[in-house]
């Protein structure tokens, strides 16, 4: 029907683990974050805006990155928080981009201010950086229609990697369900649309795996 | 540990998870991994690798632990680098530093034929640190695992010690509070509680009610418990004090303090002295001095527990709030360390900073009972998630993966 098995490439299903590892950077106060923000590893921006996917967290989180959630628990400063709580890292570009977004919203908030806002020294920002593992789970899948089925099994770690590592690796900056997709020509587009409309950065990998996996199922039927 | 360990956790973590370990070790596969610390019964450190090294070694992985001999200096010299480097000012004199470095050269001779030829070492606490700088020929790669509270250690403990460590591959710390200034990677992998063990299995409920029976803890009134040790930093005097604000609203209520091994440890001994003063004409205070081996029955008394605290003023990690979320229950923790990692405030339980906010949370939680339950339950999915035996062992392989196949930030393995 349509979509030859031969000619579709397969989609290898692959699995991730993150490593975290201490940068030995911290920030006791604002100016000191920003300080070290100009110059740290982006690696340790990626961990810090997603890392906590893949790390002790929890399903709703107040804020969804840890500088945001700093500036609340740590520094008391909610104007701040909020500002940087609303900053998507999917809207940045790249993670150098992200890095000029959160010095930017830092240096308005340090000139709008008179004292430095600080932390207790138990509360310092520390700086993490991660490294990820990839490695190949030896599913492959020969038609879409596998995926719905597919994805509500997979591991989180898979999830990861297919939608938030694939946005750093694609040509496109899209999830790898996209890019495989959008190789098999124009009769997938409403799916893909459906598909780039979920937001990875607003939901847990569990949530996005059941999102993705009712998207699937809703166009390409198959699943429980 | 018996074959099957793998099997048996997949029944709890679930089997995608175990799949995965599976998938992660695979490369790891035949690797000699050589793990060596200085007991093999008896604390935290045992405990663990009593679990990893036979997992590992399910996992096809050529793991072995090995356990370094000394004399009792060399013990009394390590206690004070263990107390020191958690902050107590405790110099240690030239002999022992003698005694420390030529205990190393001998059992580094002793282990030479096994250390050498390893792929992985694995060097757990200071103890045995000495042993890479007397195993010239190495061929692997040496980690030092560190499983104290370093963040603010003595300083001059930490400055003799920093040449033995500086010389490792990477090193691993429990949070990244604790992390120290060293030159080279320092891996973040915070401890575990296994499931399967007497500390956290499931428990027949008849033994659980025999535990209540024991101590004369009434079944159909509501139940507080702490489990630590009698210690200031756990602050078992606050905890009477929030028991005492919340009874003024909840007459029926019980607590239970919960601790062992206090008896060779005078400021213990002191603590628990003013415990029993404070709660002497409290029928409802169940003081409870336990034997260090009452696993089953801090099992039964968390079960039995409505409601679990661990209002520390101060923190390592503080497993025994995780031990306590497994059961379903929700912690109310004191906010520092280890505790903010486990306790999500307000969904898995409540973080405080005084006895007056525990005290608010326990009338709160025991106002409505469906939340409770509720928060129990996501402490329970929550410790499942992130702070099981598999998590731990996890991220030990990524790790393995990373050092041996030295290839930067990203590995990709097929």
């Amino acid at each position: 029907m349509g979509v030859s098995r031969l000619r579709i490439q397969p989609f290898i299903v692959r699995d991730c683990a993150l490593s975290a590892i201490a940068t030995g950077k911290r920030a006791q106060n604002l100016r000191e974050l920003r300080d070290h923000l100009q110059t740290v590893d982006p690696d340790s921006i990626y961990y810090h805006f997603w890392g906590g996917l893949l790390r002790p967290s929890f399903d709703d989180p107040e804020y969804k990155n840890d500088f945001a959630a700093w500036a609340f628990h740590s520094l008391h400063d909610p104007a701040l928080a909020e500002r940087l709580g609303i900053i998507d890292p999917t809207d940045c570009g790249d993670l150098e981009g992200l890095r000029a977004e959160l010095i930017d919203v830092i240096e308005e908030r340090l000139s709008e201010t008179e004292l430095v806002p600080w932390a207790k020294p138990d509360r310092q920002f520390a700086f993490i950086r991660s490294q990820i593992v990839i490695f190949n789970t030896h599913r492959k899948l020969s038609h879409p229609r596998e995926l719905t089925k597919a994805t509500a099994a997979m591991s989180l770690g898979s999830i990861f990697f297919h939608v938030i590592d694939a946005r750093s690796r694609t040509p496109d900056r899209v999830d790898d369900f996209r890019a495989w997709l959008g190789d098999l020509g124009p009769r997938y587009d409403d799916l893909c649309r459906d598909l780039g409309a979920v937001d990875p950065y607003l939901n847990t990998l569990a949530n996005l795996r059941t999102d993705l996996s009712l998207i699937f199922r809703k166009h390409l039927g198959g699943g429980r | 540990m018996t074959a099957g360990m793998l099997e048996s956790l997949a029944t709890i973590a679930g089997r995608d998870v175990v799949e995965h370990l599976h998938q992660l070790a695979a490369p790891l596969k035949g690797m000699r991994v050589v793990h060596v610390n200085s007991t093999r019964v008896g604390g935290g450190v045992a405990e663990i690798l009593a679990k990893l090294v036979p997992l590992k070694r399910e996992l096809g992985i050529d793991a072995s632990w090995e356990v370094i001999a000394g004399e009792e200096e060399f013990y009394r010299c390590t206690k004070s680098f263990h107390n020191s480097l958690q902050g107590t000012i405790a110099p240690v004199s030239d002999r022992l530093l003698r005694v420390f470095e030529e205990t190393g050269v001998r059992n580094a001779e002793a282990l030479r034929p096994v250390l050498q030829d390893a792929d992985l070492v694995f060097i757990h606490d200071p103890q045995p640190a000495p042993l890479l700088r007397h195993t010239p020929n190495r061929k692997g790669k040496w980690v030092w695992r560190c499983h104290i509270d370093v963040s603010r250690p003595y300083r001059p403990t930490w400055k003799y010690l920093r040449p033995f460590l500086a010389e490792y591959d990477a090193s691993i710390f429990s949070l990244a509070a604790f992390s120290q200034s060293l030159p080279h990677p320092e891996y973040l992998i915070p401890p575990s509680i296994d499931p399967l063990s007497e500390k956290n299995q499931e428990l027949p409920q008849e033994e659980i009610d025999a535990v209540r029976e024991r101590f004369g803890i009434d079944p159909m009134r509501p139940l507080l418990v702490q489990v630590s040790r009698f210690d200031r930093f756990k602050d078992p005097i606050g905890v009477i004090r929030a028991y005492r604000l919340a009874k003024t609203f909840l007459p029926y209520l019980q607590l239970v303090l919960a601790g062992g091994g206090a008896t060779d440890d005078p400021e213990g001994n002191a603590v628990l002295a003013e415990v029993e003063e404070a709660s002497r004409d409290d029928p409802d205070i169940h003081v409870l001095l336990l034997p260090p081996d009452a696993h089953r029955t801090i099992n039964a008394l968390q079960r039995a527990a409505d409601v679990v605290l661990q209002k520390s003023l101060r923190e390592g990690f503080g497993l025994t709030v995780s031990e306590a979320m497994w059961k379903g229950k929700p912690v109310i923790g004191g906010d520092t360390g280890g505790i903010r990692l486990q306790v999500v405030d307000h969904h898995t339980g409540f973080l405080v900073s005084t006895p007056e906010g525990a005290a608010l949370r326990i009338r709160y939680l025991f106002s409505d009972r469906e939340r409770l339950q509720a928060m129990g339950r996501k402490a329970r999915e929550f410790v499942r998630e992130n702070f099981l035996l598999t998590r731990q062992l996890r991220e030990y392989l990524a790790l393995m993966v990373t050092l041996t196949r030295g290839a930067g930030d990203r590995v990709e393995l097929d």
